[in-house]
């Protein structure tokens, strides 16, 4: 019998402790005083590879923006490497941590500045496409919601094992869709909490 | 150390609907969650070194001129996985309401003071027993919109990290013996009465501290345990 500690919602009012930069203007002069200790641009000196923006909005079952999420991405290096006693291999990038914490603004919108992460090691020897973990929390959410990010100009999706025990007609919500024209190469990733459009959320 | 997370374990969380907290109806997935296996993306998750905190982040009588208005308290505890092995050097980040209860979120408007001397916002990270602690003051009730004549029983915002991606917990802390419990539907969206009454802490007596501040201890249980030979390999 396990002896978990519960989850309860994050509130609406997180914001001063954990995203104080934040993207709304919940504080009187913009940001609260309180020192970030995780934010939305993942890129250090160190870090290698391609960079890339992502942006999306938070929507919920009216299609409403939800102005007071916060959204967490967890993800690889661009060579497949985790910053984790767990990661396989040793990473000399080790600034590059791969965690990142986005607010939403007034318009239910998020965003990141990271490098495009590698291939990983998936089940049963192969790896998976290139992808990026997203833990989502806002107010009327009990416990967080979990998905995943994938890209539009990867040929690894067709045979990434995950995405392939998502049904197909809704294997399209995970993927971040590259913008045209756009340097650096920006990624579009909105999020349907509710809805007709829903985004896939993993049993995990 | 190679853990699991039986998904078991989350039966002691709510539903992702729970229509007596309003706000879920629009706000939770409709549609049936996709079951996958754990892989090295969700088994890996943010590690943080020290210098993540500062000095004194963790007590949030001292992060103004003067002293905040209130009980002072201490919160301390341990943070642990499903087999009681201490979680070290993990980040647990604190918000909550000043003594009025009332937030310096912008958007809480209530009518109560805020206090020129308090944020209400502190972390730390464990130690290698796993163990934190804050000093703070006791925060008050608030009102809220859910229904008529909603209150929210005094409560400290927790978020921790774990040892995976999986791990990651934000909960709420409670009081013994608030009389408010049985009209909070937050507090009652986990079905299990135990479950329930692991997010109350205890008051601490021993560790009170005479003619300065009650301390009150909360141990967290993170998901993950051990894997046995005799489990399956869920991977
Ligand atoms: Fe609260």
């Amino acid at each position: 019998m396990s002896d978990i500690t519960p989850s309860q919602t994050v509130g609406p009012f997180f914001a001063y402790g954990l995203t104080p930069k934040g993207r709304c203007e919940w504080a009187p002069n913009g940001s609260y005083s309180w020192k970030e200790t995780v934010g939305d641009n993942l890129i250090t000196p160190d870090a290698t590879g391609q960079k890339i923006h992502i942006e999306g909005r938070i929507t919920d079952g009216d299609g409403v923006q939800i102005n007071d999420a916060m959204i967490e991405i967890w993800q690889a290096d661009s060579q497949g490497r985790y910053l984790h006693a767990r990661g396989e291999q040793p990473r000399p990038n080790a600034k590059f941590t791969g965690f990142g914490r986005s607010a939403t603004d007034k318009n239910g919108v998020f965003g990141f500045d990271t490098v495009k992460p590698g291939a990983v090691a998936g089940p049963n020897g192969k790896s998976q496409a290139p992808h990026i973990v997203v833990c989502i929390f806002s107010r009327g959410m009990l416990r967080q919601i979990y998905t995943r990010l994938y890209f539009s100009d990867e040929a690894a999706n067709a045979t990434d094992s995950i995405l392939n025990l998502v049904p197909a007609d809704r294997r399209g919500t995970l993927i971040a869709h590259k913008e045209a024209g756009t340097e650096p190469s920006c990624y579009r990733f909105d999020i349907h909490v509710q809805g007709d459009n829903e985004t896939v959320f993993f049993d995990i | 150390m190679s853990l699991i997370y039986p998904k078991e374990s989350l039966n002691a969380y709510p539903k992702h609907l729970s229509p007596e907290y309003k706000s879920t109806v629009k706000r939770s997935p409709s549609k049936p969650l996709i079951i996958v296996p754990h892989t090295l993306s969700e088994l890996t998750g943010p590690v943080f070194g020290h210098d993540a905190v500062q000095d004194g982040d963790a007590d949030l009588t001292k992060q103004h001129k003067g002293e905040p208005l209130g009980e002072r308290i201490i919160v301390h505890g341990h943070v642990y996985d499903e087999d009681k092995r201490p979680v070290a050097d993990t980040l647990v980040e604190i918000w909550q309401a000043n003594a009025c209860g009332r937030y310096v979120h912008i958007v809480d408007q209530h009518p109560a003071p805020l206090d020129p001397n308090f944020t209400g916002t502190g972390r730390t990270i464990t130690d290698k027993n796993g163990y934190y602690k804050f000093i703070t003051v006791k925060p008050g009730a608030y009102p809220w919109g859910n229904h008529h004549n909603a209150w929210r029983p005094n409560h400290i915002h927790f978020s921790v990290f774990g040892q995976s991606f999986l791990t990651r917990l934000v909960t709420q802390m409670y009081f013994p013996g608030d009389y408010l419990f049985p009209y909070d539907p937050i507090f009652n969206s986990v079905p299990d009465e135990k479950a329930r009454l692991r997010m109350v802490s205890t008051f601490d007596l021993e560790n009170t501290i005479p003619d300065w501040a009650l301390c009150f201890r909360w141990d967290i249980v993170l998901r993950g345990r051990e894997q046995t030979p005799l489990d399956n390999d869920e991977h």
